[in-house]
């Protein structure tokens, strides 16, 4: 419980043959004003695979998530505490550049949010900024492959000029994956990427998600366990911010160590 | 229990009728609210509709001016005396020669018995005293018209031309009307030969300040307060915008800033002569700018103008979804590339619109400019914003204490000038808010 005075400890089954560490946080406490929304989060997410947060509403898993690629410093009043690493690099040292972090970890938000501008031009933003095409053609070309890893390009090869906010809720939040993927990210973060779509285009995306996880060290907060049990290898249970569990999927799912664990999965709360 | 549509028991009937109740009072409730609402339109309309058609119905008269055409003879005799027909001969020596030509060809059009001095006066009385010197300014500009004969026309007095507009009416008595009996029978003498007519009255759009209404005009009151829109759009659009991005989008949300907000909002309720008083501590007495010039003018307006444009820009700027400014900084965009490239295109429409907005709120404005001199005798074209000028605002203000029926009619015209600069401008900022608008 937060109220108690004996340190938290998250209980953590390791994999089989657990894989390289990408990110790895180390006490990472969150504080919004006089409101601390973590207390002290630390875990290890391995390269090339998807980690699923999961938890009732308000248990810190977004911020979390946010913390990632300091989206948070946008938030008036935000204070985070503690470390984390990429790639053994600490994200919150003054020396490095929030800019480039980002480029390096992108980011797909709960509600899709293309820019207004053609579907052509929200792919190809991330790349101009950041002078990764060389010629038109580069450019085009990155455009179209990052359009096909997000599985979309057929349903838009014909209009791309046409605007990005014209297309459907599931198609716009594949537009946002494909524009999260333009700048070649290592990291992808998504916040609850399915909530504010139907069935079929949430299958569209998970199984997006699953081919993506072969370049891409993705981490996704989800509100719909049977969607982290279908697409991530290691699961993280999130409660009034404590990280609770964390484990293999199967073995969260199947034989949580926890009682608060089991609580949630089946359902008793949140 | 089971539903009837019949109301078997008492109790059933009574819970219908109080629903029903209850209903009706809701939906009367907002039936009278719709009453209040359309009361409200009809009233300001009623209002709006009464405002134009007292003005227009002063002021649309002035916007025809009587003239009297009448064959001039050039007369080398009488201009040039001395043989000397060059602009600088012309413009030189003796300026009663020109009165000289005038009155003979009064004299002469009219049949005026060259004895009869008196009626030869009568008879001038009728002519703006602008006359002679504007057959002077004729002949300079073209000296090969010495020794011919031209159609000129001529102004008629204000009185003359309130007159024959009939809003001096000739049924009062003598001593009370300035047109006496005898300009009445010169005046249907005019007329009847076709020399006295109606055209449109292009001076009252070019002319300067003039105490004589026939040669008054918005001309110099116009190009100042288009001068003083520059020095206002140029000033407090790149600032104000400036401003508001800054205090919305980069500044830290602490108690300065708070202060500072509060601030915006109270600069924007102060009275606008009290700007005009700063404009006159600060720009004038301190900075020594010109006064009465229309930069003067400007950097006041712009003073009172930077709120609103500032108030309106961060209103723009808020109503930008965040999801906008996440998806920008999520794909590494910088801050100062997320505002500029996404926040800013989708808040222009409500940028233009408050700036427009703002600007036409100055240029109606009136008491700064008259804390900065901006109400002086100003004849002559304004060649830069630092010369003397007025403003429309400033010399509707003039004109409404002067007491001449021509000039009444003329404060009228300028404003309805004044008032479709405004509308121009309003419908300016709709077409760019049109323009600019995205599909969200």
């Amino acid at each position: 419980m937060s109220s108690s005075p004996a340190p938290f400890q998250t209980i953590r089954t390791p994999d089989a043959s657990p894989r390289p560490t990408k990110i790895h946080a180390d006490g990472v406490k969150v504080i919004y004003g006089t409101k601390q929304a973590l207390h002290g989060v630390s875990i290890d997410i391995g390269e090339k695979s998807v980690t699923a947060f999961i938890g009732p509403s308000g248990c810190g898993k977004s911020t979390f998530l946010r913390c990632i690629n300091r989206m948070n410093d946008t938030i008036v009043g935000a204070r985070v505490e503690g470390k984390i690493t990429l790639d053994g690099e600490d994200i919150y040292n003054t020396d490095l550049d929030v800019v480039e972090l980002r480029a390096r970890v992108g980011m797909v938000f709960q509600k899709p949010n293309p820019f207004p501008k053609s579907i052509f031009d929200n792919v190809a933003y991330g790349p101009r900024i950041h002078g990764l095409a060389k010629s038109k053609a580069d450019l085009e070309e990155i455009v179209v492959t990052s359009l096909q890893k997000a599985s979309l390009y057929n349903e838009v090869k014909d209009r791309l000029q046409e605007p990005g906010t014209g297309l459907s809720g599931g198609q716009q939040q594949r537009l946002c994956i494909a524009r999260a993927i333009a700048v070649s990210p290592e990291v992808i973060l998504m916040d609850e990427p399915c909530s504010a779509l139907d069935p079929i285009a949430t299958a569209k995306v998970e199984e997006l998600i699953d081919e993506l996880r072969t370049n891409y060290t993705i981490v996704i907060v989800t509100h719909s366990m049977q969607q982290a049990a279908r697409v991530s290898q290691r699961t993280a249970f999130f409660h009034l911010g404590h990280l609770v569990e964390e484990g293999p999927t199967d073995h969260i799912f199947t034989n949580p160590l926890e009682q608060r664990t089991q609580d949630y999965i089946t359902g008793r709360f949140g | 229990m089971t539903a009837t549509l019949s109301h078997n028991t008492p109790e059933q009937a009574l819970i219908v009728s109080h629903i029903d109740l209850g209903l009706q009072r809701r939906y009367r409730s907002e039936r009278r609210f719709r009453a209040y609402g359309i009361a409200a339109l009809t009233f300001g309309i009623l209002c709006l509709v009464l405002l134009f058609s007292s003005i227009i119905s002063r002021g649309y008269t002035a916007f025809e001016q009587t003239r009297i055409t009448l064959k001039v003879d050039f007369d080398p005799a009488i201009v040039a005396p001395d043989g000397n027909r060059s602009a600088e001969a012309i413009m030189g020596g003796d300026a009663f020669r020109f009165d000289d030509l005038f009155s003979a060809t009064v004299q002469k059009s009219l049949e005026i018995s060259p004895d009869d001095e008196d009626g030869l006066y009568d008879a001038l009385d009728l002519f703006s005293k602008g006359s002679s010197p504007m057959l002077r300014q004729m002949l300079a500009q073209d000296p090969a018209l010495i020794g011919t004969t031209k159609d000129v026309e001529f102004y008629a007095t204000g009185d003359v031309d309130s007159f024959v507009k009939g809003s001096i009416r000739a049924d009062i008595p003598e001593s009370q009307r300035n047109i006496k009996d005898k300009h009445i029978v010169l005046i249907t003498k005019l007329k009847d030969s076709g020399a006295l007519h109606l055209a449109f009255n292009t001076g009252l759009f070019t002319f300067g300040a003039s105490t004589r209404p026939e040669v008054a005009g918005v001309g110099v009151a116009a190009i100042g307060s288009l001068y003083m829109m520059l020095v206002v759009l140029s000033l407090s659009l790149p600032l104000g915008v400036a401003g508001s991005i800054y205090l919305e989008e980069f500044a830290p949300k602490n108690r300065w800033t708070d202060l500072i907000e509060v601030n915006i909002n109270n600069l924007a309720a102060v009275p606008s002569i009290v700007y005009g008083m700063l404009g006159l501590a600060v720009f004038i007495n301190f900075a020594h700018l010109p006064r009465s010039a229309s930069l003067v003018g400007g950097l006041v307006l712009t003073l009172t103008t930077l709120p609103t444009v500032i108030i309106s820009t961060r209103a723009a700027l808020k109503a930008v979804p965040p999801s906008i400014r996440d998806a920008g900084l999520g794909i590494g965009a910088s801050k100062m590339q997320t505002v500029f490239h996404h926040v800013l295109p989708l808040a222009v429409p409500g940028i233009l619109t408050g700036t427009i907005i703002g600007l036409a709120h100055a240029l109606g404005e009136t008491a700064p400019l008259l804390m900065i001199g901006m109400k002086a005798f100003v004849v002559d074209y304004p060649a830069t914003p630092l010369d003397p000028a007025t403003s429309l605002p400033t010399q509707i203000y003039m004109w409404a204490t002067e007491p001449e029926r021509a000039f009444i009619e003329r404060t009228s015209a300028a404003i309805m000038v004044l008032l479709a600069f405004l509308l121009a401008m309003n419908s300016c900022a709709v077409l760019l808010r049109r323009m600019f608008e995205r599909r969200w």
